[in-house]
């Protein structure tokens, strides 16, 4: 079967590199599915979970906003902060979803608004993984 | 002649400050530890970036980027990247010098400079001898988060899309070994063209989702940023190493002067004896 370079790395840290048959992403305009021999695409990435497959074997990672660069042969994700999914905790998820929520109703500026929104999507793309997570153990 | 208790007294105190400064070696020695450990974890993102952006300036793009256009210069800025506290040396002065003259070069070419700041002694540094701070961010800490910086790049940035400013240089200690730090002053706008490899051979373009200009800028707004963080987090290693350095030899030369001190310290306390000795002497003998 043949496989996909992927790397998915961020301002701090390289989050993962290895081999895929199959990598599912979020891009800034939809679900993406990237296949070996992919035409060259430069697209934004959505806060929400990478999947990488590599034949049965299935790892989700946690990505917010960044870029995906695809080759037909490699696949980068240049992702702001990505941590692995494990290690996220749900509650801490919820409660900075709460504090933007809070932070929402109360807006003062057009700037804190538009900063709770972007807080808002990030924390609901982290509760999806969490939960998307679970349902596969 | 000095009496013994003041001379005692100062090597006491002396001793105090060697305490400390062998204290602040270690602990700069095991900060190195850290600041090196970043620098490698940093690394990928500055690689995978500069391997994508290689990929665009290789792709037959139909849209080119502000950022690789040579204009006609008539300000440059310069971003200094410095460390917030002192104690390492020369580390910082050094950089100062080779900005302060590079800025000097451009002025007799009749091109004007104005300065963005990271780092406390910039700040102070630039506020003594007199220019134009655009931006200033301070206090990092020993661990430099990368949103920290988004404010002074974008005004860098900004700055450069309204044509206020035509080239960025950007200004940091590039960190070599342990030892030996070296003050580099780059040109970070407008950027190196980039070498054409194999990928030019055919012509090809990406897919660009949404439009290529959205994605361009925002890729190269972050290739900027991680340039940047970069630089700060390897000033930050140089300032560790500098600073294990400068204490190594505060403590050295504390032990030095201990020692001379001791030997004044003994001589005065034999010409007491010797004095007393001969009065004693003295003494006996008139009676």
């Amino acid at each position: 079967m043949s496989t996909i370079k992927v790397s998915i790395v961020s301002s701090s840290e390289e989050i993962y590199s290895g081999e895929g048959t199959m990598v599912f992403a979020t891009g800034s305009l939809g679900e993406i599915g990237i296949a070996p021999g992919h035409t060259p695409l430069l697209t934004g990435l959505a806060p929400g979970p990478v999947r990488v497959q590599n034949g049965d074997d299935e790892k989700t990672f946690f990505c917010s906003g960044g870029f995906i660069e695809i080759q037909p042969d490699l696949v980068t994700f240049l992702s702001d902060t990505a941590e692995r999914a494990e290690s996220m905790d749900e509650a801490e998820a919820i409660k900075s979803q709460e504090l933007a929520e809070k932070n929402m109703q109360d807006k003062e500026s057009e700037l804190d608004y538009t900063k709770a929104a972007a807080q808002l999507a990030e924390a609901a793309a982290r509760i999806k993984t969490i939960q998307k997570l679970r349902k596969n153990k | 002649m000095a009496n013994t208790k003041e001379v005692r007294k100062q090597i006491a105190s002396i001793k105090s400050t060697q305490k400390i400064t062998s204290a602040m070696e270690m602990v700069a020695a095991s900060k190195i530890k850290k600041t090196q450990n970043e620098m490698q974890l940093g690394r990928p993102y500055s690689e995978k970036i500069k391997e994508v952006i290689s990929h665009i300036a290789n792709s037959s793009s139909e849209y080119s980027h502000p950022f690789y256009e040579h204009r006609e210069t008539k300000k440059a800025c310069f971003l200094v990247v410095s460390s917030d506290k002192g104690l390492c040396g020369g580390l910082n002065i050094n950089l100062f010098k080779q900005v302060i003259s590079k800025s000097a070069e451009l002025n007799a070419q009749g091109i004007e400079s104005n300065f963005a700041l990271i780092g406390l002694k910039a700040a102070s540094f630039f506020k003594s001898v007199g220019g134009d701070v655009v931006a200033n961010v301070q206090k990092l800490g020993d661990k430099p988060d990368p949103d920290a910086l988004i404010g002074v790049t974008k005004t860098v940035l900004d700055l450069h899309r309204n044509g206020e400013i035509d080239q960025v240089y950007l200004c940091g200690n590039g960190f070599v070994n342990t030892m030996t730090q070296e003050p580099k002053v780059e040109q970070l706008i407008p950027l190196p063209a980039e070498e054409k490899d194999e990928l030019t051979a055919t012509h090809w373009d990406y897919i660009y989702e949404p439009e290529a200009q959205d994605l361009l800028e925002g890729l190269m707004t972050r290739y900027i940023e991680s340039l940047i963080y970069h630089a700060v987090i390897e000033n930050s290693a140089c300032e560790q190493a500098a600073k294990m350095l400068a204490m190594k030899n505060a403590t050295e030369n504390a032990g030095d002067l201990i020692k001379e001190l001791e030997l004044l310290y003994n001589n005065v306390r034999q010409a007491a004896i010797t004095q007393e000795l001969s009065e004693i002497v003295g003494g006996a003998a008139a009676v």
